[in-house]
């Protein structure tokens, strides 16, 4: 059966409640839910000031997070290819494109259109650190933590070289709001490594048997993860901060499921 | 390979080793410039564009587009009413095309439906069905009833499609990187099968018509208003078209050795603007340079390249100037969008289809609406059709937020 075996060598992480690695870390070793119901704006340290005033929100999510988990690896951005994995991409600018599509098609701003592309938040993240390495943007619905999680896995395996890997998504918006259940924003990055070369934790991905088995997580945990599906990697975060199971099972895209053993 | 031509930050990226070819087992194309791999080709050898006048939507802007007729009426299964849009009927005509849904169940009976895994790539997935649901709001503000469901608006609806039909339970992904979308599942897809998650993998790509596209793309100033014409020196844009295509990928040992074959992929970034490419094209020689060097082939080998040639003035300059640059004048290159359209997140798997036409029926299709080529041209442009029996042939693609996308083909074996 085949296994991903990789280290963990960065990891960031925004939310409400959850607004840094270290903060966050302590809180999960603690058991304790986070206080705060809504986090404050990220400012991310490497997008330009200018972009950081006009970014869309997930561009900011996803941007902190990777920023974070690449200061803690103290791994050079430029150099590391980008799995970044959202359910829905940036909500605010579909209503915005649909509602403008609905009244006024002509007046679109072109802006918001390329703003747009599932593939903003990493192009931005790959112009904001000069980063030419291979760059993706998938989606496996819901399960889009694990399904980054894995592709991430895969590419540290193959390239044998580090990967930065952004799971995100941001508050619905407008009409949209009736059918996806998102009201807060979300991001955890990590910086996958090859199991064979420095320290941190190690991360084992299996396919799972069942794509049903859950996980037991803190009602909060659960709770979270359907405010925004970017939370479903908060179990493995308290596992990487040693605490809570250390085997875990995360959905990954359709009936896919990953088994993933964790050692800090 | 020259370093000219294949700049690579020092000491920085480094360069992937070769990779055993995957056989492409099965594919299709469905697009206006026909259904099928057969009404494609034709197409092709007699030079007849499937572009029209717009006539897509109640207000239709002044510009040509490549629209596959029927759509509307192609309803999918009615298991999958929850997700029908204009996306998954399109995706359910390019399956049922050339045998491809028949090839695909046999590969899962095959290999098991825990081996076979689906990676597709989509710009504009269902989004359509949302700008719908946006026209006709229920008394709450939110969506009316048929137009409540998540996972109808999700990019993932497509996958989530494909793999019911199929009923796969192996690694499933859509990747949305806007122009090069459809290009990248088929390196995601190699890596799930030479680790060992899959022994298949069903790759491709579905984009359909949608207010965001015509009129986002329209915004950006980037739509022509008559048939696009890749590398023309009077080209004033795209022309926007839909399309879905598929291929069926397996490890060269377990198949016919006449089988076309994956020989190689690069992927690369800009980081340089999110709608404008980099001016000397430096990630699109990152990503052909990778391509190349996974397939273990220099620039010469390669017979024909099927460029991204999206007719935008930005765009067609700085890809001349690279094929110019990087290969041979014996190497010939053309754009397929003049028969197409643009079909932004399908245009990587309905190139690569062009590409495996080209390799397979032993012709090079020219480059349509193309009269006077851009000087920066090399003499690789081909502007009529070239009867060649090529053996390699290289696609490019690339898309907003500067992601770029290459892969090469190989004929197959004589069986």
């Amino acid at each position: 059966m085949s296994e991903l075996a990789v280290r963990v060598t960065g990891i960031g992480v925004y939310g409400p409640g959850l607004t840094s690695w270290e903060q966050a870390g302590t809180l999960l070793r603690g058991g304790q839910a986070p206080a705060a119901t809504e986090a404050p704006k990220p400012a991310p340290p490497l997008l330009p000031a200018a972009e950081r005033r006009r970014a869309p929100d997930t561009v900011l999510y996803a941007a902190q997070a990777a920023a974070e988990a690449c200061a803690m690896a103290a791994t050079d951005p430029a150099l590391l290819p980008c799995v970044f994995s959202s359910t829905q991409g940036d909500i605010a600018i579909t209503d915005y494109m649909c509602t403008t599509l609905a009244s006024t098609p002509r007046e679109l701003s072109p802006t918001k259109f390329h703003n747009s592309v599932h593939n903003a938040a990493v192009g931005y993240w790959s112009i904001a650190t000069g980063c030419r390495a291979p760059s993706t943007a998938l989606s496996a619905w819901i399960d889009s933590v694990g399904g980054g999680l894995f592709e991430a896995a895969v590419q540290a395996v193959d390239g044998d070289a580090p990967v930065l890997f952004v799971a995100y998504d941001a508050a619905a918006a407008g009409p949209l709001r009736s059918v996806v259940p998102f009201d807060c924003g979300f991001a955890v990055a990590l910086v996958l490594a090859p199991a064979s070369s420095g320290s941190g934790a190690q991360l084992r991905l299996r396919r799972a048997q069942s794509a049903d088995a859950p996980t037991p997580a803190a009602d909060w945990m659960q709770a979270l993860s359907v405010r925004n599906a970017a939370a479903a990697g908060l179990p493995l975060l308290q596992a990487l901060a040693g605490a809570g199971p250390r085997d875990l099972h995360l959905r990954a895209g359709g009936r896919f499921a990953l088994h993933v053993q964790v050692m800090p | 390979m020259q370093a000219g031509v294949f700049p690579r930050p020092s000491g920085t990226l480094r360069l992937p080793t070769p990779i055993p070819p995957l056989a492409v087992t099965a594919h299709t194309a469905t697009s206006a410039a026909g259904r099928g791999v057969a009404a494609f080709a034709r197409a092709l050898r007699e030079r007849r564009g499937g572009l029209r006048s717009n006539d897509f939507g109640s207000e239709p802007l002044a510009c040509w587009i490549g629209r596959v007729d029927g759509v509307e009426e192609a309803a999918v299964p009615a298991e999958f009413a929850a997700i029908d849009c204009r996306n998954n009927r399109l995706a359910w005509i390019g399956l049922n095309e050339d045998g491809f849904l028949a090839k695909a169940r046999d590969a899962v009976q095959r290999y098991g439906a825990d081996r076979v895994a689906v990676v597709l790539g989509t710009s504009t997935a269902s989004i359509g069905a949302t700008e719908e649901a946006y026209c006709g709001l229920a008394d709450d503000g939110g969506f009316a009833s048929p137009y409540r469901n998540f996972l109808l608006h999700s990019p993932h609806s497509l996958v989530t499609f494909v793999q019911g039909v199929l009923g796969t339970t192996g690694p499933a992904c859509t990747v949305a990187t806007a122009c090069s979308s459809s290009a990248k599942v088929f390196a995601q897809a190699e890596r799930l099968i030479r680790l060992g998650w899959a022994d298949a993998a069903v790759v491709g790509g579905v984009d359909t018509l949608c207010g965001s596209v015509l009129f986002g793309f329209n915004a950006l100033q980037l739509v022509s208003d008559a048939p696009c014409r890749p590398f023309d020196v009077a080209r004033r844009g795209i022309s926007i078209g839909e399309a879905a295509g598929f291929a069926l990928l397996e490890r060269a040992g377990a198949a016919d050795r006449a089988a076309p074959q994956l020989r190689g992929w690069g992927e690369s970034s800009d980081a340089h603007h999110m709608s404008s490419p980099h001016p000397q094209g430096l990630g699109a020689r990152l990503a052909i340079a990778d391509a190349l060097q996974r397939a273990a082939l220099d620039p010469s080998a390669i017979d024909y390249v099927n460029m991204h040639g999206t007719a935008t003035p930005a765009n067609d300059a700085v890809e001349a100037t690279v094929v110019a640059e990087v290969f041979p004048a014996t190497t010939r290159a053309s754009s397929t969008k003049g028969w197409t359209g643009h079909t932004l997140g399908a245009a990587g798997i309905v190139e690569a289809v062009a590409c495996l036409i080209a390799l397979q029926q032993e012709f090079i299709p020219g480059t349509l609406n193309c009269s006077e080529p851009d000087p920066l041209c090399g003499p690789q442009l081909a502007l009529d059709n070239v009867a060649s029996a090529p053996q390699l042939a290289l696609s490019s693609s690339f898309g907003f937020g500067g992601n770029n996308a290459v892969l090469v083909f190989g004929r197959g074996g004589r069986a």
